[in-house]
């Protein structure tokens, strides 16, 4: 199974089109199976008339404190690198909204007064959508502050049984992005040709980089102004795949949630050649 | 009396923080004479829960009372769940607030002046915590 992440550093550059275009367009030859790890505002499931159904709640570890067996030793708050404990003479504070769930403190006390609680950070969805192609998205719940336990799940039920997964990253540079790139096999970086899209595509770039994933670029409302993209690609030495147009007509279906696949010819080819040429 | 003071510097003269998690220094110093110390604030980078570093860092020093500017929510239940008084200082130098201190006249803070992520510029606070207390 190969694995392509769409990414890309500023949000609204076009990923989910990018991502469903691509999509669909593999599962005319092959299996497919879609994820769309912007777990915080999953919206890849608006463009398939049969959206998928709710599977399971997906819960994060959280550290339940017996407080007839804590003796107040403050071992776990020199462990927390997350400051969410605070331990006094006579009791333990916990700060729960910044638990990273990392099982120190369990681990650490002596006294076997932490157990093993959990709490419900989100919900998973999935479903075969199309022929060929199932769509796999995450809803965070309302208040959760992080994101990567949600992708980190929709990661790991992927199981082999598809030629392609196509990723579509949340916008950023942040942990939930280099989340959902790490251990893919390219990187598409979807940017736009103005001075804001460059300034996030160089901090993408360098993040897919230090992940080790080759990446290429597809330059979306592309006209005029590509030049500060190409100057950057040929300075990095990053190809560029391809270039969508600025097109009203493409638009105008998008903002009636339909992607037309075959809209910018050649799309998905270039990409496919050049992740296998790599 | 041993009062702990944010500062932006490392003397008297220096003016008081504003922020008490992110502090740039924490200045412990008797309410008479001239006898101070100075600690960096190793919390004022923490990516989060800055404000509950801090009191640690404060609270081992044993003050009586802390002077800042702001409080925010955690490091709020933590000084004031220990029994320690917190008193706001509007602006002015270290010096000046231990002078007001004395005086009588800083207004003591009883719970969070500001909201979470306050001295870290921007973010979005979130609620849900336990206090397990025992014995
Ligand atoms: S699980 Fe990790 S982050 Fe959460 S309280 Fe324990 S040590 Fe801190
Ligand atoms: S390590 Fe265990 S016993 Fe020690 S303070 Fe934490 S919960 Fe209590």
């Amino acid at each position: 199974m190969k694995k392509i992440a769409i990414a890309s550093g500023k949000g609204g550059t076009g990923k989910t089109t990018v991502a469903v275009m691509l999509s669909r367009l593999l599962s005319k030859k092959f299996k497919v199976r879609l994820l769309d790890c912007d777990v915080e505002n999953p919206d890849c499931h608006i463009f398939f008339s049969d959206a998928p159904t709710e599977k399971e709640e997906v819960c994060v570890f959280y550290p339940e404190v017996d407080t007839e067996k804590c003796n107040c030793c403050g071992r776990c708050q020199q462990v927390c690198e997350f400051n969410c404990l605070f331990v006094m003479k006579d009791r333990l504070m916990f700060f729960g909204e910044l638990c990273h769930s990392c099982r120190g403190c369990k681990l650490v006390c002596p006294q076997g007064a932490i157990s093993e609680g959990s709490r419900p950070v989100g919900k998973l969805f999935n479903s075969k959508v199309e022929k060929n192609l199932h769509l796999d998205y995450a809803l965070m719940n309302v208040g959760e502050a992080r994101a990567t336990p949600l992708i980190e799940k929709l990661k790991k039920n992927l199981k082999s049984g598809a030629d392609y997964a196509i990723f579509d990253s949340p916008p950023g540079a942040s942990c939930p992005m280099a989340e959902t790139v790490a251990g893919c096999n390219y990187a598409v970086l979807v940017a736009e040709p103005t001075p804001f899209g460059i300034y996030d595509l160089k901090i993408a770039a360098k993040v897919v980089k230090k992940l080790g994933v080759p990446c290429g670029i597809v330059i979306n409302r592309s006209g005029g102004e590509d030049k500060i993209i190409d100057n950057f690609a040929r300075q990095k030495k990053i190809n560029i795949l391809f270039r969508i147009p600025y097109s009203r007509k493409f638009s105008c279906y998008y903002s009636k949630g339909v992607i037309k696949e075959n809209f910018f010819p050649g799309l998905a080819d270039k990409i496919i050649k050049e992740m296998l040429r790599i | 009396m041993k009062l702990c003071l944010t500062s932006t510097g490392k003397d008297l003269e220096a003016s008081v923080d504003h922020r008490f998690g992110r502090s740039r220094y924490f200045i412990f110093a008797a309410t008479e004479g001239k006898k101070y110390r100075v600690i960096e604030n190793s919390a004022a980078s923490a990516s989060q829960g800055a404000g509950i570093r801090a009191a640690q860092i404060v609270m081992d020093q044993k003050p009586e009372a802390v002077i800042t500017g702001n409080l925010g929510p955690n490091a709020s239940s933590v000084l004031l769940n220990a029994g320690i008084k917190v008193y706001q200082h509007g602006g002015g130098s270290v010096q000046e607030a231990i002078e007001s201190f004395n005086k009588g006249v800083l207004k003591e803070i009883t719970q969070a002046t500001v909201g979470g992520h306050f001295g870290a510029g921007g973010g979005r606070g979130r609620g849900g915590r336990g206090d397990f207390s025992n014995r």
